[in-house]
């Protein structure tokens, strides 16, 4: 099955540091979302992606006109890989009128259809059987599209995810399913919700292909998605993908994570792609501390600036409230 | 004028609008080879074909969702649930997702579908297949819902709900599929939205919609051969309601009787009489009445569930009652 992504070459100097800069963008965005909400400027819930970063730049890079994500309420890395404006990404944070969706979706609704970004989903498992629809759709209207859909491991233990995959593999549809087990359902680890280790052993009574990889590096893990995106376009073979990661942080804002050991945390920070990333700007490249920080310093100063853009826009009007319940509120 | 069943009226709907826009398909269980659970959709596959009748496995919320995520990519879905008690584990989909997105998506997303199938008691199938569901549909923002009774209705504004551009629930029912009536050759559209009077009168109002709809016009029979003139309104489409229909009729009859097939605590009963008593309160005679199921699950045994549900002869007596009628 030959990819999109010319896998036998190995990445040259800019590639690196062009998915080093995509990963850092989400993580600096993480990071100064973070600060503004322990400042107060973001409530309610707030699922950070730092960690995870490879998977969406990887999956950005992948998707072809037409192709859609779907997802879970942890989507701002999806959100910014895909292209959406960090401003209108952290004023949609801050409840502001210029947010991705005008306020209305907060932390855990991302929407940008024209991205292909089409939806986080925030009731688990809810979306599978919503993304075999737009996969279902795309058989229907010979589109070519492929869908793209994220779910964490917590999910896995949920009647929806399995209807939807179940739907999806009888029919043949052009999806997806991607397992983000970052290791932790909330505070629950992943061997207190299920008796299997590997989660894709469900793939073969859903006729899925499967596969599943330990997310280090960036670069595989694109080349290999992209195989099963091809897959599905082509033979509209659907898929079931498991991908071992780690969140730096709490499942939420709220959660401190002291389920789990320093050990464990400092173990996966030498995995992190993006510090691999770095790794190998500074070991086969050539770049050191300042490249590294000129690139940085460029990434600050853009994620700063959609929070001074989130900080000046205004909230939405009051008469927002009333809009989009139903087509004819417009 | 030709009579039809209401399952016809509803096929012809339904192959109307397949005919009509390539991107409506029906989707449920038994839709396709088996012609329909209570064969409403029987023969469309034959002449749609297996792309656009789509039969599915007992996966009410898998295919709900399907729908819902088919309806985003510019498909227009009829969603059959065999009866509404299924759409139970489907609620999710239906509550979270085809109510929400559009405004979650801040108008992005359009979600132009129809869930359809019976709705409320049908005959000894006891508590889990004998509920009526239009309070929970009514109860949240984000999708229409109507309830048809008759041949004409039923056609008519499934029509016009494949036709909407917001998620429809339309509520059919069981009892009801062989009911006959006068369906007129060649397409027309009733607007989702407007209630219907299906018997005119001056004395007493008697608001209505789906199963309760024959009760009650038997009912307003009795009524008559006692000398009261009562007015039967259909609301057809419970969420948004005719407000103008139910207070222009409270308004000249001055008393107003509810009679339906629902349990009595919250939902649109409740919400219809909520209404007449701040919009029509000076116009009343009486204070309004509720004949529907008792409050209670329902029994399979013939006796207790003939118990739980109205009879004419109680709706009856509800507008005696609000008449001051002396039985």
């Amino acid at each position: 099955m030959t990819s999109t992504i010319p896998s036998t070459q190995a990445p040259d100097k800019d590639e690196v540091a062009r998915v080093f800069k995509e990963m850092l963008r989400i993580r600096r965005f993480e990071e100064l979302a973070s600060r503004a909400y322990t400042q107060g400027k973001i409530s309610g819930f707030l699922h950070l992606y730092i960690g995870q970063e490879a998977i969406a730049v990887a999956t950005a890079d992948l998707m072809k006109d037409g192709d859609r994500v779907v997802t879970t309420y942890r989507d701002h890395g999806f959100a910014i890989s895909l292209g959406c404006d960090p401003g209108a990404c952290m004023a949609e944070l801050f409840g502001k009128k210029d947010g991705l969706v005008g306020g209305v979706g907060g932390s855990m609704h991302f929407f940008d259809k024209d991205k292909g970004l089409w939806g986080g989903y925030a009731i688990v498992g809810g979306h599978l059987p919503v993304a075999a629809g737009h996969a279902f759709a795309s058989k229907y209207l010979k589109d070519d599209a492929v869908t793209l859909c994220f779910l964490g491991e917590g999910a896995m233990h949920i009647g929806a995810t399995h209807e939807g995959m179940h739907l999806a593999g009888l029919w043949k549809l052009p999806v997806v399913f991607v397992i983000e087990n970052n290791q932790y359902a909330m505070g629950t680890p992943l061997k207190r919700q299920t008796l299997v280790d590997d989660l894709t052993v469900r793939a073969p009574a859903y006729r899925m292909t499967s596969d599943r990889w330990e997310v280090n590096d960036i670069f595989e893990t694109r080349r290999r998605l992209a195989e099963a995106v091809e897959r599905a376009r082509k033979d509209h073979q659907p898929a079931l993908i498991e991908l071992l990661t780690y969140r730096f942080r709490g499942h939420s804002m709220s959660d401190p994570a002291k389920y789990r050991t320093k050990d464990e945390v400092e173990g996966w920070r030498k995995k992190d792609p993006l510090y691999r990333a770095e790794q190998r700007l500074r070991d086969d490249h050539g770049f050191d501390d300042e490249a590294i920080e000129s690139i940085d310093d460029a990434v600050v100063d853009e994620m700063q600036a959609a929070v001074d853009f989130a900080d000046a826009s205004p909230q939405p009007d009051p008469e927002h409230r009333f809009r989009h319940h139903l087509v004819e509120d417009v | 004028m030709p009579i039809l069943q209401i399952r016809e009226a509803l096929r012809e709907a339904i192959d109307e609008e397949m005919e009509r826009d390539d991107r409506v398909f029906v989707m449920g269980e038994e839709v396709g080879y088996y012609n329909g659970a209570y064969k409403v959709t029987q023969g469309l596959l034959e002449k749609y074909g297996e792309q656009r009748v789509v039969d599915t496995p007992i996966a009410e919320a898998g295919f709900a969702g399907v729908g819902v995520g088919a309806a985003m990519a510019g498909l227009r879905p009829i969603i059959e649930f065999m009866t509404f008690n299924f759409s139970a584990v489907a609620f999710d989909q239906i509550l979270n997702n085809a109510a929400k997105l559009r405004h979650l998506s801040g108008g992005q997303f359009t979600i132009p579908m129809v869930f359809r199938g019976p709705n409320a008691a049908a005959h000894m199938l006891s508590s889990t297949h004998s509920q009526a569901f239009e309070s929970f549909y009514c109860g949240f923002p984000g999708v229409k819902v109507v309830s048809v009774a008759t041949p004409y209705d039923a056609k008519g504004l499934l029509k016009s709900a494949i036709r909407d551009d917001n998620p429809i629930i339309f509520f059919e029912s069981e009892v009801m599929y062989g009911v006959k009536g006068e369906v007129p050759e060649g397409e027309y559209l009733i607007p989702i939205g407007q209630a219907d009077i299906k018997r005119p009168g001056s004395q007493v109002t008697v608001i209505t919609w789906g199963q309760g709809v024959p009760i009650t016009l038997e009912a307003a029979k009795m009524a008559e051969e006692s000398g009261i003139d009562c007015e039967v309104i259909d609301l057809l489409t419970l969420r948004p309601l005719d407000r103008d229909a139910i207070l222009q009729s409270v308004k000249k009859t001055n008393r107003a009787v509810l009679a339906y097939h629902g349990w009595p605590y919250g939902g649109t009963g409740a919400e219809v009489a909520d209404l007449i008593a701040r919009e029509a309160f000076y116009d009343l005679d009486a204070p309004v009445e509720r004949v529907c199921y008792e409050d209670i699950n329902f029994s399979y045994a013939e006796n207790l569930e003939e118990l739980a549900i109205p009879s004419p002869k109680q709706i009856f007596d509800a507008i005696a009652k609000v008449a001051y009628h002396s039985l």
